[in-house]
């Protein structure tokens, strides 16, 4: 079986976000960029899945620029087997994505399908769910436990009423959550074995995906900030305090 | 002209809040319709509940034997088809909407808004992204039917009481999978308040020092009635298991009342706990950034401050 994984390069999570002045966007020059953390774990459920046997590839896909490839070369150096890079310079909303995603579906039949539930950039928390529905297979959300034997996924989901239990039938898209594992650390020596392994790079416009976005951001703002409040001397003061705002 | 749907969540027969909630970003739209829709097995108690709610025109129900449980890839086909006619269907923003909203969207060939916080008109909404530290404003392609979920925490209740809206039973024809399967649901047993819900949160830091030392945070949870988070550096450190973190990789919450002990307020921390009502911060270090957010800041060692507040408590 070969799985498919998500691979999206974001802003990473350590950087304060600044909004740019004009509201135009948020500030990226400069900043580090990360794996979305939610991919990693995906990436780290699939290098298991290989380990354990039941998986024998694992394949991880980036869709954007042409410096994408020293992040792909992480997920690499990560484990992974080979990588896809679809180019493309532009943003890529997630119906985009999910479409992108069915296209390298078709050529490369995977039996799993994992994203991370989200990427922390635009927190959109969609490309899984339409991957699904455009390919009319089962998602399994927010994992936070996954069992493959035969032909069917046993995942465990967080859901706000507790951990949820699904079976699904292979093939099928599974999203992580962040207790599904602890992504590994990448050692020197994986990533120079990781400079020998393929990257596939494909045009986006070679694979005739409809790129018409529905949504337009217009602006960007900063969020409300919060004032800084005051400091209490004691204990005493402290839950004096809280009881006058009722809060205790 | 706006018909709005509304998707309604339920469990064990009852109706979701978040429903209201989503109900009243269907009243800032200025909806003419506003139909909530119930897909259940026994759909009869959540359907006359939702009935109630102020503003609703129709309340239609789906009782199927496969609704039974909330199976996204199940629910989605029953949406699409019944939103023809709609201009905007509307999903509260928890993880049953999260998981179905977007299957419905795909299947309807348009794009979704997530996480609306405010509606700006009838196709343009505020939403958050990067954890909240910038909000967007975003425009819909007023040509297609909009797909939104509703952030619970951005919007009231709508009132329930005076509304008795006409209960419709639908027939919605359409093939329904049967390559995802419930098994079981495992609810919370822990006597404490639910993290992601709570009205009050106290945290743990790196600053608790160790595993068994984070008893002195559970107990004094237990006293004033909160549940129980951690920062990162605290989970990372192997004090208390993740699904207590709270900060932008971990759950983003806004109780009413939160606590940060030894938690000196990393970037990704705070971006969990921006929308709280008050946040009181207890840390050795008086220079620590968690105090640049905190309406209230005491500073000194925890391990003496503690006691205090729950000798003052007695």
């Amino acid at each position: 079986m070969k799985i498919l994984v998500g691979y999206k390069r974001v802003v990473d999570y350590n950087v304060r976000i600044q909004v740019k002045s004009d509201g135009t966007g948020v500030v990226t020059d400069g900043v580090k960029l990360s794996a979305n953390p939610f991919d990693d774990i995906a990436l780290e459920e699939a290098l298991r899945l290989r380990e354990k046997g039941v998986a024998e590839e694992v394949i991880v896909v980036g869709i954007g620029p042409a410096d994408l490839t020293a992040h792909l070369r992480n997920g690499l150096a990560m484990g992974a087997n080979r990588a896809i890079h679809v180019l493309t310079a532009d943003a890529t909303q997630p119906l985009t994505a999910a479409r992108v995603f069915l296209k390298l579906i078709e050529k490369e039949q995977p039996g799993l399908v994992i994203l991370g539930k989200q990427a922390i950039d635009d927190d959109a928390n969609q490309t899984g769910q339409m991957l699904a529905a455009l390919w009319d297979r089962p998602q399994a959300t927010f994992a936070s436990k996954v069992e493959i034997a035969g032909d069917k996924a046993t995942v465990t989901r967080e859901v706000d009423a507790g951990l949820e239990v699904i079976e699904a039938a292979l093939p099928a898209v599974i999203t992580t959550d962040l207790r599904l594992n602890e992504p590994r650390f990448i050692k020197l020596p994986d990533i120079m074995k990781a400079k020998s392994k393929p990257i596939e790079t494909i045009e986006f416009g070679s694979l005739d995906v409809e790129a018409h976005d529905h949504l337009k951001t217009t602006h960007y703002a900063a969020p409300a900030k919060r004032s800084k409040g005051v400091m209490v001397k004691d204990a005493a003061e402290l839950v004096a305090a809280l009881k006058q705002k009722g809060l205790l | 002209m706006s018909k709005i749907l509304v998707i309604a969540e339920h469990l064990d027969g009852k109706l979701n809040s978040s429903t209201a909630r989503a109900v009243s970003a269907a009243i800032a739209v200025k909806g003419e319709v506003i139909d909530v829709l119930v897909l259940a097995d026994s759909v009869d108690a959540i359907a006359t509940e939702a009935a109630k709610i102020n503003g609703v025109s129709r309340v239609l129900t789906v009782a199927r034997s496969e609704n039974a449980h909330a199976l996204a890839a199940v629910l989605a086909p029953q949406i699409a088809k019944t939103a023809a006619g709609y201009s905007h269907v509307f999903v509260p923003s928890t993880t049953f909407g999260k998981d179905v909203a977007p299957r419905v969207a795909a299947l309807l060939g348009v794009a979704q808004v997530s996480d609306v916080m405010s509606v700006e008109g009838t196709h343009t909404f505020r939403r958050p992204i990067y954890a909240g530290n910038a909000i967007i404003t975003v425009e819909a392609d007023a040509a297609h039917t909009v797909v939104a979920t509703i952030r619970s925490a951005s919007w009231g209740a709508a009132a329930t009481g005076t509304g008795s809206a006409p209960i419709e039973a639908l027939t919605v024809d359409v093939a329904l999978p049967t390559h995802t399967r419930f098994v079981e649901l495992k609810q919370g047993s822990s006597d404490r308040p639910d993290l992601q819900s709570a009205s009050k949160v106290v945290s743990g830091g790196r600053g608790v020092g160790s595993k068994e030392n984070f008893d002195i945070i559970f107990k004094f949870a237990d006293r004033i009635g909160a549940a129980v988070g951690a920062s990162r550096a605290a989970v990372d450190a192997g004090y208390v298991p993740s699904d207590l973190q709270v900060g932008q990789t971990g759950k983003i919450i806004a109780p009413e009342l939160y606590v940060a002990i030894g938690i000196s307020g990393a970037i990704q921390h705070l971006t969990g706990i921006k929308d709280a009502g008050t946040i009181v911060a207890i840390n050795k270090d008086g220079e620590a950034p968690i105090f640049e957010v905190a309406d209230f800041g005491l500073v000194g060692d925890l391990f003496k401050l503690i006691p205090e507040l729950e000798a003052q408590l007695r």
